[in-house]
């Protein structure tokens, strides 16, 4: 049996005819979609499930910034601009965040990059996304029926003594979607271990997939708890009991103690996987092998663990000890070092690359500044003493933001721009995406800059008015914010243009290393590969001559 | 064990596996993986447990006095038991005795009707009798349970059964779970579909179950026996 052997010495070959049997095109029936198990259709159905939900998330932001012109409550009552931000959380948090990069390009990815048929559970991978959606159509129907008010965190007692909201459907949403979660990270963890092709060691793994095996940890060793967490709140709520209310003997703060368990390690689940995209850009892009590989990978590793021993630095003014609060402080310093490694080892790799600015690239350099800014006021936040005037105010939500948006957003758009001629085989406008990236950098940081220095001079987040003194600094974030919406808006666009429209990618555009790339047509064939391939090289055997197809 | 047969051959292949044996170590992988979750579900109710019981070491002495030592025992002694005709369950599926799996796979069942059983109607039902309802039908009364109205911390005690009711029913929860895909197995053992090629199902099914016990020996000390 010849199998495909991938050397990486030589400028792999390039295919640039469309395959006539390809997954998208082989079989064409509504149920060939709904029941498929093959892991990039059910990408393809994540990619536009999450679209879907990302809308949804940002048409409350295009609100409450519009109310947030002005600084009299004017267009929101109070009660509704407190159901806004919090169903913008929600939404974002739990249906686009979470399952973003993992849930889309992981599916689609994880198998071709370590030379599978397939993930390892199938059809448990199809049953994640029905459970998705059952918790996403719940999710919605908690919005049509009036909405949600405590805020994403659903902190007790207000949560399960004081709102009159939906809070009890709520905590069903989240039980239901984190077992989503759960599941795919178990069928990844699962296909890392045992489904890897011939020669491809560990230590040959694109970073992308050492990433999503951090990624996938957390999400086995966290959800579940945050799962029991919001049972007990349900059950606080539904009879009265005093699990977490204070007036019935409970204590507020276990819940948010173990609320903070999983949700601080679940900003992992969102940051890991869009530092794994970076790696391969940046590797891709600069035509250099990434500089500190190892390095690299096990912080990914290291986050994951360390990630789970800071959650209480989201609790320094929440009556926590003050011993406590000394060494969350501690840990949280900690977690900061295997980040900065990875910053440091991306910026190495650029220097004497061959650095092309591709679509992808441009907002792969975009991440790393606005993570490392994002990281940066995080020591802010996590160092004890300076939190406590911090707390509260839009700085918190500026540095998040800048994480979230800035750092996960961003990766994910570089992440699609990258992968879109494998998964679609079409190029789009290379001109007009350079163009959008900018203007998502740029309104990005219009946007959420000005919160950092709101923060900073006290404006409170969560209100729905504010003291004219922070008008300049809210009108200037509106502006950026409505650039923003510009530039993810124009890419659905040009990318719905490109499947009917655009150039055939051919296999390989960008002249990119790995299986993906040089084995896989592009769309890839139903069953990835022909021949099982033998992987005899490490990672990122780039020779400095990869050029872009034309 | 029994996987070193024929592969390409094996009808239990899943076509995106290269060999039964990368199938099976998935799948016992996955299986492990699962395990943890649960671990961590569970390891949440017993963290509150931790902390309430820290908080209120007199309302957790006084709740655990009211439990019925002899019938939480005798349930941990049936679940036990049901543990062990669940582990002769395998080696009879491992030796290809599918008679006797049949009947240790319905002695398991049995013995877990009648720990949930025995749960239902000496523990549960009394309880909810006189007045033990955590949160609006809380009124400790009658013969057994009506001492506990003379506590001074009524919400501390209320969290002891708050705690007792959750975990005692998360747990029996997950035998019910578990008795569903114990008659799954029944039938399918009757449609002769497990033997020495194909115990993977029995084998993972008896990892769930042994969790389900194991986290009753926990939950069994830690309620009825603080005294």
């Amino acid at each position: 049996m010849a199998n495909d052997v991938v050397h990486g010495t030589e400028i792999p070959p390039r295919d640039h005819t469309r395959p006539e049997v390809n997954y998208l095109n082989w079989r064409q029936t509504v149920s060939s979609w709904l029941l498929s198990q093959d892991h990039k259709r059910i990408g393809i159905m994540y990619l536009i499930s999450i679209s879907i939900f990302f809308v949804v998330g940002g048409l409350f932001a295009t609100i409450f910034r519009i109310e947030l012109l002005t600084p009299e409550g004017d267009l929101l009552q109070a009660d509704t601009y407190n159901k806004f931000f919090t169903l913008h959380g929600v939404v974002m948090i739990f249906f686009f965040l979470i399952p973003s990069i993992p849930a889309v390009l992981g599916n689609f990815l994880i198998p071709l990059q370590i030379g599978a048929k397939d993930v390892a559970f199938p059809k448990l991978n199809l049953a994640s996304w029905y459970i998705f959606m059952v918790g996403g159509t719940l999710g919605v129907a908690i919005i049509l029926l009036g909405g949600l008010d405590t805020g994403w965190t659903f902190y007790t007692p207000l949560s399960t003594s004081y709102a009159n909201t939906h809070v009890f459907l709520a905590a069903i949403v989240v039980f239901v979607t984190g077992f989503s979660s759960i599941l795919t990270g178990l069928n990844f963890l699962v296909t890392i271990h045992k489904m890897r092709a011939p020669g491809l060691t560990w230590f040959r793994l694109p970073l992308f997939i050492w990433a999503h095996y951090a990624t996938s940890v957390i999400q086995i060793l966290g959800t579940p708890v945050l799962a029991i967490t919001i049972f007990l709140a349900g059950v606080e709520r539904l009879w009265g009991v005093g699990i977490f209310d204070p007036a019935l003997g409970g204590d507020p703060v276990l819940f948010q103690h173990m609320f903070w368990f999983y949700s601080h390690p679940a900003v992992y689940i969102m940051i890991l996987p869009g530092m794994g995209v970076i790696s391969e850009i940046i590797g891709c892009f600069s035509r250099n092998r990434v500089f500190g590989y190892e390095f690299i990978a096990f912080s990914s590793v290291a986050i994951a663990i360390i990630g789970f021993l800071v959650w209480g630095h989201h609790m320094y003014v929440s009556g926590q000890a003050m011993y406590s609060n000394l060494v969350f402080s501690l840990l949280t310093m900690l977690v900061a070092v295997p980040s900065a490694i990875k910053i440091f080892n991306w910026t190495a790799t650029l220097y004497k690359g061959n650095v092309v600015w591709a679509t992808p690239m441009i907002y792969a350099i975009g991440f790393i500044g606005l993570f490392a800014i994002g990281g940066g006021t995080g020591l802010f936040l996590g160092a004890v003493g300076l939190d406590v005037p911090l707390h509260d105010t839009y700085f918190v939500v500026a540095h998040f933001h800048y994480v979230m948006v800035g750092g996960m957003v961003m990766a994910y758009l570089a992440g699609i721009h990258f992968y879109w001629p494998k998964m679609t085989g079409k190029m789009y406008p290379q001109t007009l995406a350079k163009l959008c990236a900018i203007l998502v950098f740029v309104g990005f940081n219009c946007t959420f800059f000005p919160q950092f220095l709101a923060g900073w001079l006290g404006m409170p987040r969560r209100y729905h008015s504010y003291h004219e003194d922070f008008q300049v600094l809210n009108v200037m974030s509106t502006i950026g914010a409505s650039i923003l919406g510009l530039g993810f808006i124009i890419p659905v666009f040009y990318l719905v243009w490109s499947l009917f429209y655009g150039k055939e990618a051919g296999s390989n555009p960008w002249g990119a290393r790995g299986l993906e790339w040089e084995v896989c047509t592009s769309p890839p064939d139903p069953h990835n590969f022909h021949e099982t391939p033998v992987v005899t090289s490490e990672a990122y055997a780039y020779t400095g001559e990869e050029t872009l197809s034309e | 064990m029994s996987s070193a047969t024929v592969h390409d051959e094996n009808p239990y292949l899943a076509h995106h596996f290269e060999s039964i044996e990368q199938q099976e170590e998935s799948c016992t992988l996955g299986m492990w993986l699962f395990l943890a979750q649960e671990v961590m579900f569970f390891g949440g109710l017993f963290m509150a447990y931790a902390v309430y019981r820290f908080m209120y070491p007199e309302a957790w002495l006084e709740g655990s006095a009211s439990l019925s030592v002899p019938i939480g025992g005798a349930n941990t002694v049936f679940l036990l038991l049901s543990s062990f005709t669940m582990a002769m369950g395998v080696y009879f599926c491992q030796v290809g005795n599918s008679k006797w799996l049949f009947r240790a796979l319905t002695a398991t069942l049995v013995l877990g009707i009648i720990f949930v059983g025995v749960k239902w109607v000496y523990e549960y039902t009394p309880k909810f009798a006189e007045g033990i309802f955590p949160g609006a039908g809380w009124g400790p009364h009658g013969h057994h349970y009506g001492h506990l109205a003379d506590f001074a911390d009524q919400g501390a005690l209320q969290i002891f059964f708050v705690l007792y009711f959750i975990m005692t029913g998360m747990h029996a929860f997950h035998m019910l779970i578990g008795f569903a895909i114990l008659l799954v197995l029944m039938w399918m053992t009757k449609q002769n579909k497990f033997g020495p090629q194909r115990y993977m199902p029995i084998l993972f099914f008896g990892l769930y179950w042994h969790f389900v016990d194991i986290v009753w020996v926990f939950i069994f000390p830690m309620f009825y026996l603080v005294t």
